[in-house]
């Protein structure tokens, strides 16, 4: 470690004040200065150089409240909720940005540190519209729990009775209500810093400040990719999704209705935190069980559509490596990227439309089931398309605005009617009295129910990239990937770290063209003895340092394919997922997610025996045909970054 | 904004920015540079120069909305500032703050319908031992009275006017 200064901090684009940046950690630890030594409440601990109160106080196992500090997110000291007595210091200091650098003695109990707290508790109180009731957060909120812990009996400071802004419904995933801002500025840290997308600021100056977009317009006019990461650690109510369950409802309890779900894999690693279980725990089949006594029709499953994305997308990248390497054809775009998040598809169409045509065309999972629900399933099952209701559970806000993009109407219908994420569903679930955990098990309908391993790591970051090239891998090897990696586990692609750059390299000798693949070309000569260049990002700050080197002409403009996901941690850590998140709970999701994976029978997308069945019988031109084209692919849209 | 005006907007953005080096640092100077030359920095303003220093248009818009001496509406060509802290009340600011809302019109916070004089409060001007004071864009009055803010107004209006004519003059020659 030492002074190594990670590739993250060099090129951030925030301003070094309001970068995040782990405390400097001395490579000898008892070398002078090195460790300073400090007493928080008579306990003598020594923490390294540079360390923070909070993070000494956390190690030495001493509990300060916190109200603007994320983990995930640069320091910004602004609430002063955590404020601590310094020995020898006239005023508190804020302890989630004082660096220790040397050895003194904090007290976090006095009385006047816990005056100092509950005015501030108060004072935040007194410009928070709190109508606890009738919150989405209610018994999830910071700001209530504060309240609770520092025993807020009475409103020092006064209580706002009426709101004073209108809440901006305007967008498809993210609801503002500014009433319940207490100016945190935890979302403007998140969209600027943390996905630099840069919606939100704070405008204006002393008790007229709030936090708005540009030139304070509506959510849905402004550059906002949908990822709803402010969403995820907003601490109060102000930020939430736009939620659709009473629609869902009224469809459920419509008779004429046949109402369809479809669940992605990460809802089913996360939704036990809702109820109270630890992060990792996963409820993948209770939930199905919980979903049919809500009264769902069906219950399928994203991974299946998940899979034929892998063989769209696929073919794709195989075919366009075709017309590169070997009809020489200069227009193809290459390296080819993913485009399963919607939020990375607004955030490329917003500042690289110029890109556009490297994004595969296929469809995400979500809008590819919506399209072969009201076709294929409609007419195996004679149900006229117009009564279907097509319900997805995903963990994404971005999700509901792609469900509603115009171009998404392949079918003839609104392929997706409704988004749900998991912190929506797990209310319907509460709603209809059901204890999820204690659900008794049951399995997938049919026949979108045969899904595969490949299907579930999506969920994950790297999931795409490594189902993609298990799936690549064996089609063009002919031989099984478990003879290149163990267990078909491809380990480097996997992993948290921002941005991961994997070379495959193919063997001499490669396997015949598989049926499915035939008539698009005519051997695998042409890839004997190359390297496959993939790589992995996520968080679209991670991206646009990419985005950035391929415009700059660097490495990783000579790629072939990159996965893209909008939200730290893959889907996993999407907009839609139980509030909170840190580092630590979207990891245990990720075990939950692998562990899935690992426990199918099949775990490669083209052995998935529906997806066989289903270019057998309906989309009978392959992978690439027709058919497939009008119903699991689509086009984008240049929008821009500038607004008027 | 026509097409060609926003072309030589964006060029000029681009000068100054070379001016001041690409960087974050460089956004205070060319907002002022674009305040004093324009009056106000307009929405396509503020997305240039995002563009330009790498930064998010809002981040842009909350630096322009901090300051009291930038904004991102047009305001009259005069803005009076009346300073409202403790030794100018003393002094009398109520009486000029009348004196001036009768004159021109307008409360404050407002431009008059000619586009001519904006009306503001400012905060301590520095002159707390001649108050009360008064700020005419960049000019400082100090000592200022009933009397003396008609004549501040006149004197305004006349210098509008001189600098009119020469304009026209300029133009017919």
């Amino acid at each position: 470690m030492g002074n190594h200064v990670t590739a993250n901090q060099v090129q951030s684009r925030a301003p070094r004040s309001q970068q995040r940046q782990a405390p400097p950690v001395s490579p000898a630890p008892d070398a002078i200065g090195g460790t300073v030594s400090v007493e928080i409440d008579g306990k003598s601990i020594k923490v390294p150089f540079g360390t923070t109160i909070l993070e000494a106080a956390r190690q030495a196992g001493v509990r300060i409240p916190t109200l603007c500090y994320h983990e995930d997110l640069c320091v910004a000291g602004v609430c002063r909720v955590c404020v601590v007595e310094v020995e020898g210091m006239r005023t508190l200091q804020a302890s989630c940005a004082y660096p220790i650098t040397q050895p003194i003695k904090i007290n976090t109990h006095t009385r006047k540190v816990r005056q100092a707290r509950r005015h501030i508790i108060d004072l935040l109180l007194a410009n928070h519209y709190g109508e606890c009731y009738a919150c989405g957060r209610n018994n999830n909120c910071e700001l209530q729990a504060l309240a609770k812990e520092y025993g807020v009996d009475f409103f020092r400071f006064g209580h706002p009775e009426k709101p004073r802004f209108e809440i901006d419904r305007s967008s498809h995933s993210v609801v503002r209500d500014m009433n319940k801002c207490v100016l945190c500025r935890r979302c403007i840290r998140t969209c600027i810093d943390f996905q630099e997308v840069g919606v939100l600021e704070a405008i204006g100056r002393g008790d007229q400040t709030r936090v708005t977009t540009f030139l304070e317009k509506p959510l849905a006019e402004v550059i906002c990719i949908n990822c709803g990461q402010c969403i995820n650690r907003c601490p109060t109510g102000a930020l939430r999704a736009n939620d659709p369950t009473d629609e869902v409802w009224a469809a459920i309890d419509d008779p004429t209705k046949h109402v369809i779900m479809q669940t992605a894999p990460s809802p089913r690693a996360a939704i036990a935190e809702c109820f109270g279980l630890p992060a990792g725990t996963p409820l993948t089949f209770e939930m199905n069980t919980a979903l049919r006594r809500c009264g769902f029709d069906k219950v399928f499953d994203t991974n299946f559509t998940a899979d034929l994305t892998i063989i769209e997308e696929g073919t794709e990248l195989l075919l366009r490596l075709y017309k590169a390497l070997v009809l020489g054809d200069k227009t193809v775009a290459l390296p080819q990227f993913t485009s399963c998040s919607p939020g990375w598809v607004k955030f490329i169409e917003h500042f690289y439309p110029e890109y556009l045509d490297h994004l595969s065309s296929a469809k995400s999972p979500q809008q590819m089931f919506g399209a072969l629900i009201k076709t294929y399933y409609a007419e195996l099952n004679n149900i006229d398309p117009k009564d279907i209701v097509s319900v997805a559970l995903m963990p994404c806000s971005a999700k509901k605005f792609e469900c509603n993009r115009p171009e998404m109407c392949d079918s003839g219908y609104k392929d997706i009617d409704y988004g749900l994420t998991t912190r929506e569903l797990a209310k319907m679930i509460s709603e209809a009295g059901i204890d999820l955990p204690a659900m008794p098990k049951s399995d997938f309908d049919d026949p979108f129910g045969t899904a595969t391993g490949s299907g579930v790591i999506f969920g994950a970051t790297g999931g795409v990239m490594e189902s993609a090239l298990r799936c690549v891998i064996e089609i063009v090897t002919g031989k099984k990937v478990e003879e290149f990696y163990d267990h078909a586990d491809i380990i480097p692609v996997r992993g948290f770290e921002g941005i991961r750059y994997v070379e495959i390299p193919l063997p001499e000798k490669l396997g015949p063209v598989i049926d499915l693949l035939k008539p698009l070309v005519p051997n695998w000569d042409w890839l004997a003895g190359a390297t496959l260049k993939v790589a992995v990002a996520h968080g679209t700050a991670n991206a646009r340092k990419i985005m950035e080197d391929i415009k700059a002409g660097g490495h990783f403009s000579e790629c072939h394919f990159i996965e893209f996901m909008a939200c730290p941690g893959g889907c996993l850590g999407g907009g839609g997922q139980p509030i909170p998140t840190s580092p630590e709970i979207r990891a245990a999701r990720a075990k939950a997610i692998y562990a899935e994976d690992s426990a199918y029978q099949v775990r490669k997308s083209h052995e998935n025996p529906v997806i066989q069945r289903i270019y057998g019988e309906f989309l009978t031109e392959g992978p690439g045909g027709h058919k497939a084209h009008k119903l699991l692919h689509t086009h984008y849209t240049p929008r821009g970054k500038y607004i008027s | 904004m026509l097409v060609t005006e926003r072309e030589r907007l964006s060029e000029e953005l681009r000068e100054l920015a070379e001016a001041y080096g690409r960087q974050r640092t460089a956004l205070l100077p060319m907002l002022q540079h674009v305040q004093r030359k324009y009056n106000h920095v307009s929405a396509y303003t503020m997305q240039v120069i995002a563009d330009l220093l790498d930064i998010h248009p809002v981040e842009v818009h909350s630096v322009v909305s901090f300051y009291a001496f930038l904004g991102d509406k047009p305001r009259g060509r005069f803005i009076v500032r009346l300073c409202r802290t403790i030794s100018c009340d003393l002094a009398g600011k109520d009486r000029i703050a009348r004196q001036l809302e009768n004159d021109l019109g307008i409360p404050f916070g407002q431009t008059t319908g000619d586009g001519m004089f904006t009306l503001e409060w400012a905060n301590c001007l520095g002159m707390c031992d001649r108050g009360p004071a008064l700020l005419v864009n960049d000019r400082v009055y100090t000592g200022v009275t009933a009397e003396k803010v008609h004549e501040i107004i006149e004197e305004c209006r006349a210098e509008f006017g001189l600098h009119a004519l020469r304009k026209k003059e300029e133009q017919r020659a």
